[in-house]
């Protein structure tokens, strides 16, 4: 056992690089989170549906192992294509919502409740980094869950039909990309916003869905009453599958865009408006997330 | 020496009020003490220090360097106890002071051995595994401090480090600060409205009224100047012999009632004369005290004074 000097002695070591300081939050964050059973088990469960994806395609380019099947001729009826992977970003976007309601609320609220931020904040550390370590955290883990296993699956898909393929759907790729971040981007701001000002966890968890689904069914109340569509832009998934779709197929989409996220034909809004009201939404969680992170609350 | 802080007509406002009026001080003491009644502006001061509150106006120097253009590197030097519990309930202590110091830039296999010397040095070695939820009130403000010191900052900030603490704790705390300042590696700023944790730990006071500057003492001095500063109460001979045989050696006496004697003594000359001179006058001297124009005289002149001033 080390035997400690009851003693102060300064320090005259070296210091880490600023860059470097921010991955302490998000290391400390994950060693917690590797303690919870129910977290480990739910991330590993959400890597079933890219598995079985990556299984599709590669049985969909092997016409033996379809044979072992006795399911020759089954590569006609599935596709690679666009809705196949806006499939896999619908479902892996919604198990993010899922995982961010479960540890978002725990990432900042604890540190208020214990007035930890004065501490954190007393460092060279600032309140920007305070936030950009915190939603690291969230951005790592929703990251492996959507774009990654995406674009591994969009690599394993050309890398089996070819390069022509690749170069042909090079929009499903930066679609998986940009439509993927936009989500999770947004799904860290708002769980820190709400980690920030709400400090019992369970409710915070439960405002996350509260701001997807409520918001939705009070878009379409509006949309019901007033014989109109403009009420999706309450409506935070008929929102970023708008964006999605856009990505995926441009100005003329064929499909009616991911699952949990879908925009029914005739019902589109522009996508500006779209964009902005996104825009919007993230703005406000990085106000809410101005007031509350401070060194010392003020009183005026 | 140069100053620790300096404060050039500092003013820091929320919205309208104004919580810091036009300070203006030179603090070169190795320990100084901010003294003030609650809402005197000492949090608000130790909180503008670290970059927290944005001055209004005026100048605020810590170790040479401007708040307003080098929070940052100020902060690096820094070591800060908040009032206020503040730590991650559910972290175990050691775990907690090793996350804070490698924000403050130590290397991981540094932070955890500095992390484990601080839990020693505050006489939490036993208890450093534990959750801080559970540690008693003492030990939190002993946490508070390992988790300030651990790093090893050229500044220790301490905002009010006695608070709550029963005797025992408060004496253990009050050694505690008293070694740091004693080792002369780094300078401390204590925070308290208790004029005897200043008394004890300090060199420099400031005393704050309503945001101004009441008060600048330096302890160190008056502990000097006090030690000559005596009282006297006698019996028995003539006090009038007594007293000039007194002022024949130098002493300035000023007689009281009932036997009563102040005098100030000489540099040269030792108490035990005293009592020489007492034996050939025939004067017993029944009690002989440091009549000290103490700390707590300075605060409660700061606080009557008009205008918050001396």
């Amino acid at each position: 056992m080390a035997v400690y000097k009851k003693t102060y002695r300064p320090y005259q070591g070296d210091l880490t690089p600023r860059w470097r300081r921010l991955l302490v939050i998000p290391r400390y964050a994950f060693e917690d989170l590797h303690r919870s059973r129910f977290l480990n088990i739910f991330y590993l469960a959400s890597f079933i549906y890219p598995l079985i994806a990556a299984l599709i395609i590669y049985a969909v380019h092997n016409a033996s192992v379809l044979k072992l099947f006795n399911a020759e001729g089954a590569e006609r009826l599935i596709s690679i294509n666009v809705v196949f992977f806006q499939s896999l970003l619908g479902w892996q976007s919604m198990l993010a919502l899922f995982l961010a309601s479960f540890i978002g609320p725990g990432q900042i609220s604890p540190d208020l409740a214990n007035n930890a931020l004065s501490l954190y904040l007393a460092r060279p550390f600032s309140r920007v980094e305070y936030v950009a370590s915190k939603m690291a955290v969230l951005l790592v883990l929703l990251s492996l869950m959507t774009w990654i296993p995406g674009l591994l699956l969009f690599a394993l898909q050309s890398y089996l039909e070819g390069g022509s393929w690749m170069f042909d759907h090079g929009r499903i790729a930066a679609g998986l990309f940009f439509g993927s971040w936009a989500w999770i981007l947004l799904l860290a701001l708002l769980a820190l916003a709400l980690s920030a000002w709400v400090k019992w966890k369970p409710v915070a968890g439960g405002l996350m869905f509260g701001v997807f689904f409520v918001g939705a069914a009070f878009g379409a109340v509006i949309n019901n009453i007033q014989d109109t569509n403009w009420g999706h832009l309450l409506n935070v998934g008929f929102l970023v599958g708008s964006l999605w779709q856009h990505l995926f197929e441009g100005s003329q989409p064929t499909t009616n865009g991911a699952v949990f996220f879908r925009v029914p034909s005739g019902e589109q809004l522009p996508l500006p408006a779209c964009a902005a009201m996104l825009a919007l939404l993230a703005l406000a969680c990085l106000y809410m997330l101005a007031r509350k992170i401070r060194g010392v609350d003020v009183v005026r | 020496m140069d100053a620790v802080i300096e404060l050039d007509a500092l003013e820091v406002r929320f919205g309208a009020r104004v919580i810091l009026d036009r300070l203006t001080a030179s603090l070169t003491g190795r320990s100084i003490g901010l003294l003030g009644p609650n809402g005197a502006g000492k949090s608000t001061l130790l909180n503008t220090v670290l970059g927290f509150h944005r001055p209004f106006g005026g100048t605020l120097r810590v170790l040479g360097r401007d708040v307003r253009t080098a929070a940052r590197e100020i902060r690096s030097l820094i070591g800060y106890m908040p009032e206020n519990d503040s730590f991650i309930a559910s972290m175990s202590g050691v775990r907690f002071v090793r996350l804070m110091a490698e924000l403050a830039g130590l290397p991981r296999a540094q932070a955890l051995e500095r992390a484990h010397e601080a839990f020693f040095y505050v006489g939490l070695g036993e208890v450093r595994y534990r959750a801080l939820g559970t540690y008693s009130l003492g030990m939190k403000q002993a946490a508070k401090l390992a988790q300030a010191i651990a790093h090893g900052p050229k500044l220790l900030l301490l905002d009010e480090p006695t608070n709550g603490l029963d005797p025992p704790a408060r004496a253990r705390m009050i050694q505690l600060i008293q070694d740091i300042r004693a080792r002369g590696d780094l300078q401390l700023v204590v925070s308290s409205h208790l004029l005897r944790d200043v008394e004890e730990c300090c060199d420099q006071a400031l005393i704050l009224k309503e945001g101004r500057l009441a008060a600048f003492c330096n302890l160190e001095e008056e502990r000097k100047a006090n030690r000559r500063f005596l009282e006297l109460e006698t019996r028995g001979g003539s006090n009038g012999d007594f007293l000039a045989a007194l002022e024949q050696i130098g002493c300035q006496t000023a007689a009281g009632a009932q036997g009563r004697i102040k005098l100030i003594l000489p540099e040269e000359l030792e108490v035990r004369r005293l009592y020489e001179i007492a034996g050939r006058e025939n004067v017993q001297i029944r009690r002989l005290s440091h009549k000290r124009d103490s700390l707590e005289d300075i605060f409660l002149k700061a606080m009557e004074a008009p205008g918050g001033r001396l």
